[in-house]
């Protein structure tokens, strides 16, 4: 790379960057710290942007977007409204024995669409939490209490519950019908949520629960490399939003002399051959143009209709190589794979804004575009307005990137450690004492 | 068109179901009177009951066949036979639709003729009738019994009154439809594999309660017949057995038929209104009533025991009502052996008919051939077909056997892209850091086809190294099994390996 190459591209990564920060201060309310789903009208927030969001503000203080007594005030609203959140449990509450509510009203905090108690997603806000914990280290009243609030909250999510004596961690709960059934088999996002649940000192589960998930892994061969297999990409970033996994591996990944970020790494290599062969025939993949994930793409008009010539998914889960695909890819998914493959991201990337100019309007990337369904003028259908959750993970994906600022704050969380240790993690910088900032 | 089908047209309907009740059930058949105890007697003449007396018929003991109902079992008369036949129609239809897809032009006003369906059927029926006819078995010096069994000793069977002595025994009693509880179901009328082949009219609205092989496979095939068609399960996928990418690529292929699927959904009750069947359905907190004109039961089978008088011989029944057995297929009682559906747990005609074998040598040449070494391929032939040998991942991880998957996708493979059939994969599972298969999943339009492949490999002990030495026909589909083996061939050339033989190539 020329010097002049590594240059623009910095440039534009901080361009980027903060186009996805600034996200997060347009869809916060400012009285309770709770961020929206996205940007369309009447979005109701969804808890794990709010992760991303607390996440967001130390890197904003940093690179100089925000003053730190904003951000600690943002941080403290936020914490603050779910410390005293209505944790009954009922339908309209905000939470739970400390999870919350996937979707909830902005002004309120009261549980929306009859959504489910989360799991994965309480857990990527605790992430967000324990990483602005982390980095709010002064001794100030508000960075004090931003602190043990954090504490707090973290103690007290019964993930013991969550394991409702079975043999693994449930998703989700509604108060309607009690816990729900998914039968999420295999390898998913969800490592985070095993080490915050196993790293408990409070409500932890119990340590078979993470060896009985890893029994669910396949270790596959596909297009001439060995991965432990997952479709959607964003199943491969989610955790790492957090946690660095160079270096350090369970026994699983010992086993197979691997570790999950060398994994991610070739995930990016599948997808590229994926959307190489491009089975489908959609417009627009190739080497330079794929990422399938959860994204928003176009919906069918009549769902119901047989004898479709297509079919289209809408806000969905896109997967490679057994589908769902209908055509539609993710930037953000492709630069929030940043740190596992830098070179090979940035040209996709570049190539896609050339080709794709309408997916990054504002210099913010749209959650979805579909080359397939181009109108009449070429352009390809793009997702209107923005998500947090695709800002969120581009976000600080490309700070792990630039800095590994996220990646440092958490390796010094000793909950996080613990959890890790629990689950068998071993190596790198877990051998190594927390290198401070941890209260 | 092959003489059959040709001749479907023209035979009066009665006339197929009149030459298989002949075949299987003749009006005027007197059961023989023993002159003494049977080396053998069988109960039940499904695949696993014939294919039993056929074998000791051929080591020239004396065998019974008892069989309350016709020979030939649920296969013949309302199992794989017909399902498949109908299958095999609704892909035609599917083909037809999906001309497009194929370069060619969608035919125009074409309408199901449901009745031309159901009586191919029947026809398919009576042809393969004539394979295992009551005369045929009799001539071969099988004692065939009319009528219901039970034990009276574990030396004596009485069949509607005459009493049977025989020194050892085989219990084929195979399974029926299992039956949901669903309050309300029994006074709308439902329908199970027992007698949706018997249908004269499409339903116009159906809904199919069961995800499981037999629910799957006739969902797709009514729907591609044109009735709109939902199916119930009550687990978050379909195909509990299989793999996930497998139940994956099966949601979208019936996505793409216009099945309306509701995953982890219960029916809760059944009712009538205005001659419409109301189902109640309940999915976590989201519940909504759905009205058809047909239910289909598709939940699974229950084993045919009752009436046996099994406690009196010492046999018992597992929790799932299906007769307990050792390995080698003894019964509680060590002159009573038992195969097929009424005793496995995996409802297969391949399977019945492999430990029916077993059993009958066990039995009565004193071997001690064990069911947990038989390699047991299935398939579920819906479209694409899903089909399997040996262990899953899951089992392999259970078990403890470190275990790599190698993948080809049937989008790798030029015959399926030239076929336009790219849905699927063949995933083979190898022991981790050899060559020896453990098992295999594909799912192909064809899977059921190409499975048999490696189980040959498996049953012959031939690791991927050995598979990647055969050749196969190009351009076949089935040469997606020699691409696994490539790919396996691939990871052994590590840089050591590599640089080792550069210095042979270079010296």
């Amino acid at each position: 790379m020329t010097r002049l190459h590594a240059s623009a591209d910095e440039a534009w990564l901080d361009q980027l960057q903060r186009a996805a920060f600034d996200f997060f201060p347009q869809a916060t309310n400012p009285r309770n710290g709770l961020v929206a789903d996205n940007s369309r009208v009447n979005s109701p927030v969804s808890i794990a942007v709010v992760g991303f969001a607390l996440s967001s503000y130390p890197i904003a203080v940093e690179r100089g977007w925000m003053q730190r007594d904003d951000a600690v005030g943002r941080v403290l609203a936020a914490l603050r409204f779910f410390h005293d959140s209505d944790q009954s449990g009922g339908p309209s509450a905000t939470g739970f024995k400390g999870f919350y509510y996937h979707f909830l009203d902005i002004e309120t905090g009261a549980r929306v669409w009859q959504s489910e108690l989360s799991m994965i997603d309480t857990a990527l806000l605790i992430g967000g939490m324990l990483t602005a914990s982390e980095y709010f280290d002064a001794a100030s009243s508000g960075e004090s209490e931003l602190r043990s609030l954090v504490d707090l909250l973290y103690r007290r999510v019964d993930w013991r519950w969550a394991q409702d004596g079975a043999g693994t961690i449930r998703q989700g709960w509604k108060p309607e019908c009690g816990f729900l059934h998914y039968g999420w088999e295999g390898y998913s996002e969800a490592i985070l949520l095993y080490a915050l649940a196993l790293g408990s000192p409070t409500h932890p589960i119990d340590r078979h629960c993470y060896r009985n998930w890893t029994l669910t892994y396949q270790w596959e061969n596909l297009y001439g490399i060995d991965c432990l297999y997952a479709g959607p990409l964003f199943i491969h970033q989610f955790s790492h939003a957090w946690i660095d996994f160079r270096g350090i591996a369970d026994e699983f990944m010992r086993d197979k002399r691997s570790d999950y970020f060398e994994n991610s790494r070739r995930a990016v290599r599948i997808q590229r051959e994926y959307a190489r062969r491009n089975p489908r025939e959609f417009a627009g993949y190739d080497e330079d143009c794929w990422g399938l994930s959860a994204c928003d793409g176009p919906s069918d008009e009549r769902p119901d209709t047989t004898n479709e010539r297509r079919r289209l998914y809408g806000y969905a889960a896109r997967s490679v190589p057994y589908g769902p695909d209908d055509g539609t890819l993710s930037a953000p998914c492709v630069l929030a794979s940043l740190p596992f493959a830098p070179e090979a991201v940035m040209h996709s990337l570049r190539a896609m804004f050339e080709r794709y100019p309408e997916g990054f309007a504002h210099g913010r990337l749209a959650s979805g575009f579909n080359p397939t369904l181009a109108a009449g003028d070429g352009r390809a259908w793009v997702s209107a307005g923005h998500y947090g959750l695709d800002q969120g993970i581009v976000l600080v994906m490309i700070e792990n990137h630039r800095s590994e600022r996220v990646w440092q704050l958490i390796r010094a969380n000793p909950y996080i450690r613990a959890g890790l240790r629990a689950a068998g993690f071993r190596g790198g910088w877990l051998q190594h004492s927390s290198s401070g900032g941890v209260q | 068109m092959s003489p059959l089908d040709e001749a479907s047209a023209n035979v009066p309907a009665g006339a197929d179901e009149a030459e298989r009740a002949a075949n299987t059930r003749p009006a005027a058949w007197r059961n023989p009177q023993p002159d003494g105890p049977y080396a053998l007697a069988i109960v039940g003449a499904g695949p696993a009951g014939v294919i039993a007396a056929e074998l000791a018929a051929s080591l020239g003991v004396k065998v019974a066949l008892i069989e309350r109902n016709a020979i030939g079992g649920v296969n013949l008369h309302c199992g794989s036979v017909p399902s498949k036949t109908l299958i095999r129609t609704s892909r035609v239809y599917a083909d037809m639709r999906d001309a497009w897809r194929y370069g060619a032009s969608v035919p125009t006003g074409v309408d199901v003729d449901f009745a031309a369906a159901m009586q191919r059927v029947r026809r398919v029926r009576a042809r393969l009738s004539r394979v295992d006819t009551a005369q045929r078995l009799a001539a071969a010096g099988v004692d065939i019994h009319f009528g219901e069994a039970r034990f009276v000793s574990g030396d004596t069977l009485a069949v509607d009154g005459t009493r049977l002595g025989f020194r050892k025994a085989l219990i084929a009693t195979g399974a029926r439809p299992h039956i949901p509880r669903i309050p309300g179901l029994a006074e709308a009328g439902y329908l199970t594999n027992d007698d949706v082949f018997e249908l004269s009219a499409l339903p116009r609205r159906l809904v199919v309660i069961g995800g499981g092989p037999l629910g799957c496979e006739q969902a797709q095939a009514f729907c591609r017949l044109g009735a709109q068609t939902t199916i119930v399960q009550n687990k978050p996928l379909f195909l509990g057995q299989e793999e996930r990418d497998a139940a994956q690529i099966l949601s979208e292929a019936f996505a793409r038929d216009g099945i309306e699927v509701r995953l982890n959904t219960t029916a809760l009750a059944v009712r009538m209104a205005a001659g419409t069947k109301l189902v109640d359905l309940v999915s976590d907190d989201y519940r909504n009533t759905i009205g058809v004109d047909a239910i289909l039961s598709g939940a699974g089978r229950t084993p045919n025991v009752e009436g046996l008088d099994l406690a009196k011989v010492g046999i018992d029944c597992d929790a799932a009502g299906r007769i307990r057995v050792d390995d080698f297929l003894c019964t509680g009682n060590a002159n009573i052996y038992a195969a097929g559906d009424v005793c496995l747990e995996r409802s297969f005609v391949d399977s019945a008919a492999a430990a029916a074998r077993m059993a009958v040598q066990n039995a009565l040449l004193r071997r001690n051939h064990r069911w947990s070494d038989v390699v047991i391929p299935s398939c579920t032939y819906t479209d694409p077909e899903i089909a399997r040998v040996g262990l899953s991942v899951r089992e392999a991880n259970r078990r403890g056997i470190p275990v790599k998957t190698f993948t080809i996708p049937m989008h790798e493979i030029d015959r399926a892209v030239t076929d336009g059939e790219t849905a699927g994969f063949v995933k083979v599972h190898l022991r981790e850091r050899t060559d020896r298969i453990l098992g295999a999943t594909i799912v192909a339009r064809h899977a059921g086809d190409m499975i048999n492949g490696i189980t040959l490999a498996m049953v012959a002990g031939f690791g991927l190294r050995k598979l990647s030495r055969v050749l196969h026909a190009y351009p076949t589909q089935a040469d997606a099994i020699r691409q696994v083996a490539d790919a396996y061939n691939r990871t052994r050339l590590t840089p050591r390996v590599r640089s080792r033989l550069l210095r042979r190539i270079e010296s």
